[in-house]
């Protein structure tokens, strides 16, 4: 028996990280549904036949929650990563999340082409095959929608899962060749001071991108997770920004023009822009700021049982690496530091994780992650203040989970 | 932060930034690329010069030792000089040549765009017109004629994915028609207006400056 009174770190039952270590003692599960207590269980006859290209358990029902587009164009939808079913920070590619705008194109790579024009020394094209033989870097980072959780920017809170409200945010080992290869080849002209990426989709959705920020990170990315990209991620070839708003991290990348000015094309314009209560608004709001959800406990959960539970979440910035996260588990009036992975990288999906008891009292569960910059999430009201009330974009504000007396987890706001 | 910090950490990661191309063995800077250039915002600013430039230098430095990735670059890329792109900006580059009036527009509206868009463009789904003064309101309404800065890029945006079920299949003069129409509108033009490369860039957005750029 651990006295909790001797590691509570934050009042509402938060416990010392260290007894992470000590998880044996405290009798954790890692899972908050109670398995059953099965009986010894032996296959008796031979399995199912090995395949070409494998499927999850039949047991495990993992689903993203679609939000479809407009009734003459359902395909202008997104899908959220199930937060709340998953664990590690790298999401599988069945269940990265989607955004289109105008559906999934269906691309032969033996015909699709990768053209640098305007203000370059030699227009230039490359085959898919051409850029497969150039050399690639790997890299884990976050893509987040700008969208993302613009449903907590509603005056009610929706009783939703944690990925219905946070999941357009997913992780995964991005693979590609750099662009500024690319752009070196063809030759930059001084003048030069942006780039506009375009897709090759119905929407021919495109970006403006600073030139410098083309030439840092910035890949033209073949592959996910070590498969050839699936084509809703813009199958055969997408630009992969870190650290920025999904949208410009170009799906179905056929052409990138090099000029002097932003296209100020539809989508950063009209769409992709931050109205502010005076009525102006910002343009190339391209980083996406600190954020973290916890998905464990989280959203239309049941706690079947008082005793101790691992909260773990998720944290990400594009403005680098997490620095720390701090939960709450009494609607933020005191916070404890939780454990973070231990091989966090900057632009990249965090885990972090902490003790907690619950004694069937009724509890707000909360998370605040602080990147490296020194940047905190804020609160929900903080958030929504800094935008026209008609604003939804680059909603960083914290998530709060409310534990009822009875176990049941639902999204409210503080 | 302050500008003489905002402007003392860009040149020192700049400085490293050069340091690094020029360990990679890249010519940018070579050709002209001038660093003093910073277009970076405030957020974009800490991202890309405060965090990722600084922490970039290490990683860099080990690609480059590990991987030696732009020796081997193959240089694939095969010229293409004919090629015409299809990205419209408000200087008038990429527009195309053509015209066409508004009263064009209005046919090809109606029988085109005016079942998603209203006959009037202002069906509250996919509003096209209206909402002139209504930004600082409690319910702000973003039409062509409220909100969008430059009219090249309805131009840009209906030559490439209007209407929504049969993209790119416009003529030019259609395009230029349906913008001129649209804009007609929205009281931004007369009902005699022809548009052409020329005259819509030309045209002044009730919103133009109302946005507030992040990158410089």
């Amino acid at each position: 028996m651990v006295d909790d009174d001797l590691h509570a770190v934050a009042r509402g039952g938060l416990l010392h990280r260290r007894l992470l270590l000590k998880a044996s003692a405290l009798g954790i599960g890692g899972s908050l549904l109670t398995p059953a207590r099965a009986s010894e269980y032996w296959q008796n006859e031979a399995g199912a036949a090995q395949s070409e290209y494998g499927q999850p358990s039949s047991f495990a029902h993992l689903k993203r929650e679609q939000t479809r587009g407009h009734p003459f164009g359902p395909e202008a939808g997104s899908s959220s990563s199930p937060l709340q079913n998953m664990n590690g920070t790298i999401t599988p590619n069945s269940l990265h999340f989607e955004r289109h705008h105008s559906g999934i194109p269906a691309i032969d790579p033996t015909i699709h082409t990768l053209t640098l024009y305007g203000d370059v020394k030699q227009v230039l094209q490359f085959s898919y095959e051409d850029l497969l033989a150039y050399p690639m870097e790997s890299h884990h980072y976050f893509l987040e929608c700008s969208g993302n959780s613009f449903r907590n920017t509603f005056a009610k809170p929706l009783d939703l899962t944690a990925g219905s409200l946070n999941g357009l945010v997913s992780g995964a080992e991005w693979t590609g060749v750099p662009l500024h290869y690319l752009l070196d080849e063809a030759g930059v002209k001084k003048e030069a001071r942006w780039i506009v990426a375009e897709g090759a989709d119905a929407a021919g959705l495109t970006r403006s991108i600073p030139l410098s920020l083309a030439l840092d990170k910035v890949l033209v990315a073949l592959y996910q997770n070590g498969e050839p990209l699936r084509p809703a991620q813009g199958y055969p070839m997408r630009l992969f920004v870190p650290g920025c708003e999904g949208n410009i991290s170009v799906k179905w990348l056929q052409s990138l023009k090099v000029q002097k000015t932003p296209a100020y094309s539809r989508e950063e314009t009209s769409k992709y822009t931050d109205l502010l209560k005076d009525g102006t608004a910002e343009m190339f709001s391209l980083e996406m700021e600190v954020k973290s959800v916890i998905t464990s406990p989280s959203g239309k959960m049941q706690l079947n049982r008082q005793g101790v539970y691992e909260i773990s979440g998720l944290a990400w910035s594009g403005a680098g690496a997490i620095r720390s996260v701090e939960v709450s588990a009494d609607g933020g009036t005191t916070w404890a530091e939780a454990v973070l992975q231990s091989d966090a990288k900057p632009l990249a999906l965090t885990r972090f994780r902490i003790p907690w008891r619950w004694s069937g009292q009724t509890s707000t569960l909360q998370s605040r992650a602080i990147d490296e910059k020194g940047n905190v999430q804020p609160t929900r009201k903080v958030a929504i203040d800094r935008y026209s009330p008609a604003g939804f974009y680059h909603y960083n504000g914290i998530q709060s989970w409310q534990v009822s007396t009875d176990g049941v987890v639902k999204n409210v706001y503080v | 932060m302050s500008m003489f910090n905002r402007l003392k950490s860009a040149t020192q990661s700049f400085s490293l930034y050069r340091q690094r191309k020029s360990n990679t063995g890249l010519s940018l800077y070579n050709e002209g690329f001038i660093p003093t250039f910073c277009p970076f915002s405030r957020r974009v600013k800490s991202l890309f010069f405060q965090t990722v430039f600084v922490t970039s230098i290490s990683i860099s430095t080990a690609v480059a030792d590990e991987n030696l990735g732009p020796a081997l670059k193959p240089n694939l890329g095969q010229p293409a000089p004919d090629y015409i792109g299809s990205v419209v900006s408000p200087d008038g580059s990429g527009l195309p040549a053509g015209k066409g009036t508004v009263v064009a527009g209005k046919a090809i509206y109606d029988a085109q765009c005016a079942a998603c868009h209203g006959p009037d463009g202002k069906l509250a789904a996919n509003p096209l017109a209206g909402g002139l003064g209504s930004l600082s309101s409690a319910k702000p309404l973003k039409t062509v004629g409220s909100y969008w800065p430059y009219a090249t890029t309805l131009y840009d945006y209906i030559a490439r994915a209007m209407p929504y079920n049969q993209p790119k299949s416009l003529s030019a003069n259609d395009v230029y028609a349906v913008t001129a129409y649209i804009l007609k509108l929205n009281g931004i033009v007369h009902k005699e207006t022809t548009l052409d490369s020329s005259s819509i860039v030309n045209i002044k957005m009730p919103n133009r400056g109302g946005f507030f750029e992040l990158q410089e």
